[in-house]
C-alpha cells in the first residue's frame, strides 16, 4: 500500500472541499478500497474519511412517500430495517445475498454503488488491463473469462459489475443523489454505470471530487413488495460474487400481469435493466410461457466474450426463474439462503 | 505528520499516536497493543481470521484502518472471558471438537458472538451456515463449528429465559 495523506472531516462540504485535491478518493468502510489499495491497483495520494459525518447515516421517508437512503448506511443495517425490508424485499434479499456478514455489517450504501468490478486482471497489476492502465490491452479476452461480461462489452473491456445491491435497485428506478463542490445533481441508478466503449477506465458519469450521499427509492416501487426477488447463480451457495442474477418484481391483478420490472447482475458493466421484457409482460398473464418470452427479449443482444457463452442460457432460465418465483409471491420470511434459486420452499431448507 | 486514536479494547482504553496512517485495526491489535489472538489469514476480508467486534457487530480488522474506528470499542478474543470462566461460545467449541489446527478459531468464535448479537439465525443449521459463510477453515471443521454455534444459541436463550 502506498503512503498517503489521511483527513476525516465532519460534515460534507468539509469533505467536498477535502477532495478537491488532485488524488484524492472517499474512504467509506474501505471494504473494497483498502483491498485494492492492499494490491496497489489504486494508489490515492490522500483518504478522505467520511465515516463521521452523522447526516450520511439515516434511512427515512420523506413527505412524497420516497425512502431516502443515506450513503452510509450499512448493507446489513438496511437489509435487516423491518419497514426497508417489508417495502422493498427483493433489495434487502439482494443485500443479503452479497459478500459475508463481517462484509456486510460495515459496507456502506454508497460504496456497494461505487465498488469495482473483481475482474482478476484489474486486480493483478501485471496484466494488461485497458480499466486500470488504459491503452495496455485486456488480458481477460484471452485469458480466464468464464465469468465475464455478455451484455455490453467491448473489445477494449469485458468486466462485470459485481454488485448485488445495485440489481434491484436500477429494476425499481433508484435515484442517486450527488453533490459537488459547486451543485447538487441527481442520475438515475440506471445511468450511474457506464458500458465500456473505448474508454472503459470512466466507469461511471461521477466527476471527481463528487460524494454520493444518497439513495432514493420512488415510492411507487412498494407496489411491487408483494411479487418481488431476487435470484442469483454463484458457484458456492454463499459468500461469493454472481455469475448471473436476477432482481424481478411484478403487479398482478386476477392473475394479469399490470406492471412488469427486471433487471440482471453479472452480465455487463452496469446492472442491466430489461426494458424491452418489461414491456413484453405488461398486460400479460402470469405464466412461463410469458417469462420464458420475456426472458428471450431481455438477452436478444447478448453475445458471449469468451467461454462464457454458457451465461446466456443460464441468464434466461434464471429470469425466467426469478419472474416465477416473483409471481408466487414474496416469502413472508427472509428465505435462509438469500437469493438462492436451489431453495425449493421459500424459508425452508433446501436440503431437508 | 502524526494521529491519534482512542479504542476501547476489550474494556480497557487507549490512546495511541501513529504515525503512519496505513496502520488497520489487525495490525494495531497485533503489533502495538500485543493481542495476537486475532489472526492474520488473507489480510484481504476473504477468510474471515481477523474478525473482531466493534461496538458489538463482527467486521474483518484486515479491512479497516484504525483510524476510522476513533471512540470506538472492540471486543477481541481475549476479552471473552470473564477470568477463568469461559463465554458460552468458547465452551461450546471446545465440547463440540469445533477445530483442528486452531488458526481460524478466534475468527470463527468472534463471528459466532456476533452472530448470535444479531439474532437473525435463531436455531435454524441453515441459516446459522449462511451467517458463518465469511469465516474459512482449512481443516474443515464446519460441521462441528455449526453444532457448536447451535448449542451456544440454546445456552445463551435458555440463561435469557432465566435471567427474564
Amino acid at each position: 500500500m502506498n503512503r498517503f495523506d489521511y483527513v476525516k472531516p465532519a460534515t460534507v462540504a468539509e469533505a467536498i472541499a477535502a477532495a478537491g485535491a488532485p488524488g484524492a478518493a472517499y474512504l467509506a468502510s474501505g471494504t473494497n478500497l483498502l483491498d485494492l489499495m492492499k494490491g496497489n491497483v489504486v494508489r490515492p495520494e490522500r483518504l478522505v474519511d467520511i465515516t463521521q459525518i452523522k447526516e450520511l447515516t439515516r434511512i427515512e421517508t420523506l413527505d412524497n412517500g420516497d425512502v431516502r437512503i443515506g450513503a452510509l448506511v450499512r448493507n446489513a443495517d438496511l437489509a435487516y430495517d423491518a419497514s426497508f425490508a417489508r417495502d422493498f424485499p427483493a433489495v434487502a434479499e439482494a443485500l443479503l445475498s452479497g459478500a459475508s456478514a463481517q462484509l456486510r455489517n460495515a459496507a456502506t450504501v454508497g460504496g456497494n454503488l461505487l465498488q469495482r468490478t473483481r475482474c482478476a486482471y484489474f486486480y493483478d497489476t501485471a496484466s494488461a488491463c485497458n480499466k486500470r492502465a488504459p491503452g495496455s490491452g485486456c488480458d481477460a479476452r484471452d485469458g480466464e473469462n468464464s465469468q465475464h461480461a455478455v451484455l455490453g462489452w467491448s473489445d477494449a473491456c469485458i468486466a462485470t459489475n459485481p454488485s448485488d445491491f445495485c440489481v434491484p435497485l436500477a429494476a425499481f428506478d433508484a435515484v442517486v443523489e450527488i453533490e459537488g463542490s459547486s451543485s447538487r445533481r441527481e442520475v438515475a441508478l440506471e445511468a450511474l454505470h457506464l458500458l465500456p466503449g473505448s474508454t472503459p477506465e470512466r466507469e461511471g458519469v461521477l466527476n471527481p471530487g463528487e460524494l454520493i450521499v444518497a439513495v432514493r427509492l420512488p415510492a411507487a416501487a412498494r407496489g411491487f413488495a408483494r411479487h418481488a426477488r431476487y435470484l442469483k447463480v454463484r458457484e458456492r451457495n454463499s459468500y461469493a460474487f454472481a455469475v448471473v442474477s436476477a432482481a424481478a418484481g411484478l403487479v398482478i391483478e386476477n392473475g394479469s400481469i399490470k406492471q412488469a420490472r427486471l433487471a440482471l447482475g453479472g452480465v455487463a458493466a452496469k446492472p442491466w435493466r430489461a426494458h424491452d421484457a418489461e414491456a413484453l409482460l405488461a398486460g400479460q398473464s402470469a405464466e412461463p410461457e410469458v417469462f420464458e418470452h420475456a426472458a428471450d427479449a431481455a438477452l436478444r443482444e447478448a453475445k458471449p466474450s469468451g467461454d462464457n457463452a454458457y451465461k446466456i442460457p443460464l441468464a434466461r432460465q434464471l429470469i425466467v426463474r426469478a419472474l416465477a418465483a416473483a409471481a408466487q409471491g414474496t416469502p413472508s420470511r427472509m428465505p435462509a439462503l438469500p437469493a438462492s434459486p436451489f431453495s425449493a420452499v421459500p424459508g425452508a431448507l433446501h436440503d431437508a | 505528520m502524526n494521529w491519534t486514536v482512542r479504542l476501547t479494547v476489550n474494556g480497557e482504553p487507549h490512546t495511541l499516536a501513529l504515525d503512519d496512517p496505513r496502520v488497520t485495526l489487525l495490525d494495531l491489535l497485533r503489533e502495538r497493543l500485543h493481542l495476537s489472538g486475532t489472526k492474520k489469514g488473507c489480510d484481504r476480508g476473504q477468510c474471515g481470521a481477523c474478525t473482531v467486534l466493534v461496538d458489538g457487530r463482527r467486521i474483518n480488522s484486515c479491512l479497516t484502518l484504525a483510524l476510522s474506528l476513533d471512540g470506538a470499542a472492540i471486543t477481541t478474543i481475549e476479552g471473552l472471558a470473564q477470568g477463568d470462566q469461559l463465554h458460552p461460545v468458547q465452551e461450546a467449541f471446545i465440547a463440540h471438537d469445533a477445530l483442528q489446527c486452531g488458526f481460524c478459531t478466534p475468527g470463527q468464535i468472534m463471528s459466532a458472538v456476533g452472530l448470535l448479537n444479531e439474532g437473525q439465525a435463531g436455531d435454524d443449521p441453515e441459516r446459522v451456515r449462511e451467517g458463518m459463510s465469511g469465516n474459512l477453515c482449512r481443516c474443515s471443521a464446519y460441521v462441528g463449528i455449526v453444532e457448536a454455534v447451535l448449542d451456544a444459541q440454546a445456552t445463551l436463550a435458555g440463561e435469557k429465559e432465566r435471567a427474564a
